[in-house]
C-alpha cells in the first residue's frame, strides 16, 4: 500500500510539535533536577534597563493610532486602483469609469466621515 | 544476589583519545552541559566608556569574537550570560549597573574590563568614580589595561570559558547557579549624597586589612 501522497506533511507537523516540545521537556527537567529557580523582585521587574521600573505592566495606552491606519489604508488602496485605471483610461467604457467614480465616492466617503467626526486632529 | 554491582570501569583519558580517534565519542553530562555554555556566553551589549571602543572592536571582523560564541551582544540583560564592565563606572551609573546584573538570569558571570572597572583607574581619587565594580558585583575575569586590547578581552573570554569548563555540576564546588541554598539577589545600591548608600556589599568584598607585625 502507498502512503498518501501528503503523508509527509504530516510527517512533517509531527516532527515540528514535537522537536521544540521535547527540548522544553529537557529544560523542564534540567530545571526540575539541577538548577533550582532563583527569583528576585529586581529580577522579575516589569522592564529590564537599569532604570527602576514603575507601576504595572496591565497598564491602558493610547489605542488612537489605529484611526490614522484606517485612514492611510483610504489613500492606500485608492492609489493602489487609481494608477492601473489611469494607464488604461483611454481604452475603457464607460461603464468602467462610473464603476471607478463610484468606488472612489465610497472611498472619499470613508475620509469625509473621519474628517467631520474630528478624527484627523491629535487629541 | 547481594553481590553489588561492580562499578563500571572509567576509561583513562588515553583510552577515550583511541576511542575518539575511532569515531566513539565518551563524555559526562558534566562536560557536555559545560562545553555548551562555555561556547556561548553572550555578552550584555553595555559599554560604559573607552574600553567599550575595544569591546566594539573585538566583535568586529578583525577580532572576530564570533571565533569564540561571543558574538551575540544582547540588548536584554534577560537574554545575557556575561556583563562586560568596560569603563569607569561613576557613583551615578553604578547601580544602574547592579540592576542590570540583578536581571541576568543565572548562569551569569562578570568581566572587570579595565583599569577603572577594576579599581577606577586613573580616576581612583575622583569624588564620583566606583573604585572598582567588585565591590558589588561578583567579578569572575579582570582584564587589566587602560584600555584593553581586543586580544585581552579574547584572552579574558577563553579565561572565562576555562573557567566554565572546570565547574562541577553537583556537590559543594558547584557554581552558585546551581545551588539551591545560595542566595542570587545583589543589593542595589542608591546615589547618596556623599557616597553610594550602601558604599559596598560586604558579602562580595572587604576592605584589605592591614596588619602590623610584632616587633617590626
Amino acid at each position: 500500500m502507498n502512503p498518501h501522497p501528503f503523508a509527509f506533511l504530516a510527517m512533517f507537523a509531527a516532527v515540528a510539535v514535537a522537536f521544540p516540545l521535547a527540548l522544553l521537556a529537557v529544560a523542564r527537567l534540567w530545571f526540575r533536577f539541577f538548577q533550582p529557580a532563583k527569583p528576585g523582585a529586581v529580577k522579575n521587574a516589569i522592564y529590564e534597563c537599569g532604570v527602576p521600573s514603575t507601576g504595572d505592566s496591565w497598564i491602558q495606552f493610547k489605542a488612537h493610532y489605529y484611526l490614522y491606519a484606517i485612514l492611510f489604508l483610504v489613500f492606500d488602496v485608492e492609489v493602489l486602483f487609481l494608477l492601473p485605471f489611469a494607464v488604461a483610461f483611454r481604452a475603457m467604457p464607460a461603464g468602467a469609469m462610473l464603476a471607478m467614480l463610484a468606488f472612489i465616492l465610497l472611498l472619499a466617503e470613508g475620509l469625509v466621515w473621519a474628517w467631520h467626526r474630528g478624527h484627523l486632529e491629535w487629541k | 544476589m547481594s553481590d553489588p554491582a561492580p562499578s563500571p570501569p572509567v576509561p583513562s583519558e588515553a583510552e577515550r583519545e583511541e576511542l575518539r580517534r575511532h569515531g566513539i565519542l565518551l563524555t559526562s553530562m558534566e562536560e557536555l552541559y559545560n562545553w555548551g555554555r562555555s561556547h556561548s556566553v553572550w555578552p550584555l551589549q553595555f559599554g560604559l566608556a573607552c574600553c567599550a571602543i575595544e569591546m566594539i572592536a573585538a566583535s568586529m571582523a578583525r577580532f572576530d569574537i564570533a571565533r569564540f560564541g561571543s558574538e551575540v551582544f544582547r540588548p536584554s540583560p534577560r537574554q545575557a550570560d556575561l556583563l562586560i564592565v568596560s569603563g569607569t563606572v561613576t557613583k551615578k551609573m553604578a547601580p544602574s549597573v547592579v540592576r542590570l546584573w540583578n536581571q541576568m538570569p543565572e548562569p551569569k558571570y562578570c568581566i572587570a574590563m579595565g583599569a577603572c572597572a577594576i579599581s577606577g583607574g586613573p580616576f581612583k581619587q575622583g569624588y564620583n568614580v566606583l573604585k572598582g565594580i567588585d565591590r558589588f558585583v561578583p567579578v569572575d575575569i579582570y582584564i587589566p589595561g587602560c584600555p584593553p586590547r581586543p586580544e585581552a578581552l579574547l584572552h579574558g573570554l577563553m579565561q572565562l570559558q576555562e573557567k566554565i569548563r572546570g565547574q562541577a555540576i553537583s556537590g559543594p564546588g558547584a557554581p552558585r547557579h546551581l545551588q539551591a541554598a545560595t542566595a542570587c539577589d545583589y543589593p542595589v545600591p542608591e546615589f547618596g549624597e556623599h557616597d553610594l548608600v550602601p558604599p559596598k556589599n560586604p558579602a562580595v568584598w572587604q576592605p584589605p586589612v592591614l596588619v602590623r607585625k610584632e616587633g617590626a
